[in-house]
């Protein structure tokens, strides 16, 4: 059968190509049918934002908009191993310790015995391996269920962090390349090379796809709505380092702070990694297909056990980089790293953002963008002076808020069909 | 039509610890036939299509796949012999498309890439072969279709792999009149097609409609396979029900019943021992 015919006879050449117009309306019956999307965390954001602006004016400077990154990386970091999890319905209490454990063994490795920091970031990464090939193995082999391994996990690793720690010591790092992850900034020039090269690759990517898609004559996207894609992502990436690159520094003759800090670029990567993980391999579909009904997955000759194993792998070795993050921000590692709310916001990154409890539904970005929206928080009741118990309540809330978000979309779209 | 089989089962055992669920069946499909799997509740059609895909292992009996025998230890053994099964439950994954759905777990790659164009386009053509022309869009999420399309789509995917042999476990059951005619239309058309169709079904109407041959099961045993046009409304209900028709089922009413008796002891025997 050529491609002509298919043209002809095949049922998506019934439907008229979509126009923006067409996009936008489906867009909007999409999201009335309950399937809302990243809509709460962006809508959130924006609100945040300007509530914060208008009481504190130091809450618009480039001084804590870079801040803002290096708060919110190690949660936003775990939350984006959490989303691999939550894929499959699944939950991963420990991964606040986790990170504690990996961060408590770089440190050992590094200030204690003092190996070179690849050394140290390869046995951080590796423990996390090993946490999650345990976690995973309970669940799937065993049979436990996740809530309570991860729960035994969170006990038991608090107390291995403690016993890493020697009972409650604090190990400082020292060396200047784990420090610079998230203390450094890249110099300017090269957040801007990055920009251009990251638009660039998306927009090789989109019109490959576009062109490809076409010359198939499959129903495509029109390529206005292609262009603006790459335009908005220019947009966003070009505003951001351009406020990231102003002069942050209170006093320029002492020093100049300015340029991207490091770990954004990380967290770019992984993002982008992870999100060609879901997206674009048989792996990440498979995920996809275990999350939304596993014995459908099943007898579709899917590995169910080890894809529920690696996903735990995959949580706790970002909880990993996490704790690396932290540790390098803190120059130090306590036994509290890792510990009190930061497995919270890592969970409720994740779910505000957009990615159900209930499995089969989310993205890498969400964690990104429910990051953002937890280190706003963060920042500006900080900022607006509250003490940390009124931050913890409010986030308690705003996290109980996106659940109940995402229990009632699930109702609304089950009322539509839409799910 | 067609004299050789393209399957045949012979002597198929199955129990489930103490109780026996299959006893010496034997099925034959042929190409480009509608064999009709009949039988009441817990007669054993399911566990019979589940040992057949490679799900549930055999106790005892053969098969014998295009002239050859064959053993079939898992899904993908049955898959690779172009057996499918549309399951009663459809096993369609709700937050997929329908693409990734009649892909699924058998994606087409480039490297370690999805090829995204050439997967949409064979589900294209596979749904236009079927003459299918009511899904809006090829990239919609199955929980947004209809349970006719779902039905519709669950059974491109079986056809989508040049399978030879497609099992249609209750394919009917949950749905309207009009989606009912539009699937055993569908159901019809794939053993036009020259494929062997095994549908398993309750309903007597979309039996009689489709079918070229019926088979039988009756508490786990074959009670008869005929031809649909030598047999009546009435016996297939009494071959379902008794296990028994005039000459057809079962030998004698008390052979009948003392052998299915005498299999009720001999299992629990074997299970307390």
């Amino acid at each position: 059968m050529s491609t002509t015919a298919v043209k002809q006879e095949g049922p998506a050449a019934v439907v008229s190509a979509p126009t923006i117009g067409s996009h936008a309306r489906d867009y909007w019956r999409r999201v009335r049918g309950g399937d809302i999307g990243a809509l709460p965390a962006v809508g959130g954001l924006l609100v945040l934002c300007t509530i914060f602006s208008i009481m504190r004016p130091s809450f618009l400077t480039a001084g804590n908009f870079a801040n803002l990154f290096t708060q919110g990386a190690a949660v936003t970091l775990i939350a984006m191993g959490l989303v691999f999890v939550l894929l499959l319905g699944e939950i991963d209490l420990s991964a606040g310790f986790a990170s504690g454990v990996c961060a408590a063994v770089l440190a050992n490795v590094v200030t204690v015995f003092g190996h070179p920091w690849y050394v140290a970031v390869l046995a951080a990464v590796l423990t996390g391996m090993v946490i999650g090939t345990a976690l995973g193995f309970l669940v799937a082999k065993v049979g436990i269920p996740s809530f309570v391994v991860t729960l035994a996990g969170f006990l038991a690793f608090q107390g291995v962090v403690l016993l890493l720690m020697e009972e409650g010591r604090n190990i400082s790092v020292r060396d200047p390349v784990l420090v610079a992850i998230a203390n450094r900034n890249l110099p300017p020039a090269l957040g801007w090379a990055l920009v251009a090269l990251a638009v660039a690759g998306f927009a090789v990517v989109q019109l490959l796809r576009y062109r490809k898609r076409a010359a198939r004559g499959l129903v495509n996207d029109p390529l206005a709505m292609v262009l603006t894609r790459i335009g908005v992502l220019a947009l966003v990436l070009g505003v951001a380092v351009y406020v990231l690159n102003l002069e942050r520094s209170r006093n320029v003759l002492i020093s100049s702070l300015k340029g991207v800090p490091i770990v954004v670029p990380v967290i770019a990567v992984l993002l982008v990694l992870w999100t060609f993980v879901l997206q674009r391999t048989s792996y990440g579909r498979h995920i996809y297909a275990v999350g939304g009904n596993k014995e459908a997955a099943l007898r579709a000759g899917i590995n169910v056990d080890r894809i529920r194993i690696s996903v735990f792998v995959i949580c706790s070795t970002m909880a990993a980089t996490g704790g690396i993050v932290a540790a390098s921000r803190a120059n130090s590692v306590d036994p509290n790293t890792g510990g009190s709310n930061v497995l919270l916001y890592a969970v409720g990154a994740a779910v505000i953002g957009g990615t159900s409890l209930f499995g089969g539904k989310g993205r890498v970005l969400d964690a990104v963008l429910g990051g953002a929206v937890v280190a706003v928080i963060d920042n500006g009741m900080g900022l607006m002076g509250y003490s940390s118990g009124v931050k913890y309540v409010v986030t308690g809330v705003v996290l109980l808020l996106a659940a109940s978000v995402d229990a009632l979309s699930r109702r609304r779209a089950a009322a539509t069909g839409n799910r | 039509m067609s004299a050789t089989p393209l399957l045949e089962l012979r002597g198929i055992d199955k129990s489930f610890g103490p109780v026996q669920v299959l006893r010496d069946v034997a099925l034959s499909a042929y190409p480009g036939e509608v064999t009709a799997l009949v039988g009441d509740n817990g007669a054993g059609k399911s566990t019979l299509v589940k040992c057949i895909s490679g799900i549930y292992p055999t106790d005892a009996g053969e098969f014998v796949f295009d002239g050859r025998p064959v053993s079939i230890n898992s899904p993908r053994d049955a898959a690779e012999l172009g057996i499918e099964v549309v399951y009663q439950d459809l096993a369609l994954c709700d937050n997929l498309d329908i693409v990734q759905n009649m892909f699924l777990g058998r994606e087409k790659r480039n490297g370690i890439m999805l090829d995204e164009p050439t997967m949409e386009q064979m589900a294209a053509e596979t749904l236009a072969g079927l003459s299918v022309r009511t899904v809006k869009s090829l990239r919609q999420h199955v929980s947004s279709l209809s349970g006719g399309q779902r039905q519709t789509v669950a059974i491109a995917k079986a056809v989508l792999w040049n399978s030879k042999l497609v099992i249609l476990d209750e394919p009917t059951a949950a749905l309207g009149v009009a989606q009912t005619a539009q699937v055993l239309e569908l159901v019809r058309r794939l053993a036009d097609n020259g494929l062997a169709v095994v549908l398993i079904s309750h309903n007597m109407n979309d039996v009689f409609a489709v079918s070229d041959r019926i088979a039988a099961l009756y508490l786990g045993q074959m009670v008869a396979q005929v031809r649909t046009t030598d047999i009546t409304h009435a016996q297939v209900v009494e071959l379902i029900t008794a296990g028994r028709s005039g000459g057809l089922g079962l030998a004698a009413e008390t052979g009948a019943n003392g052998n299915g008796a005498a299999s009720a002891d001999r299992t629990t025997t074997e299970g307390a021992s």
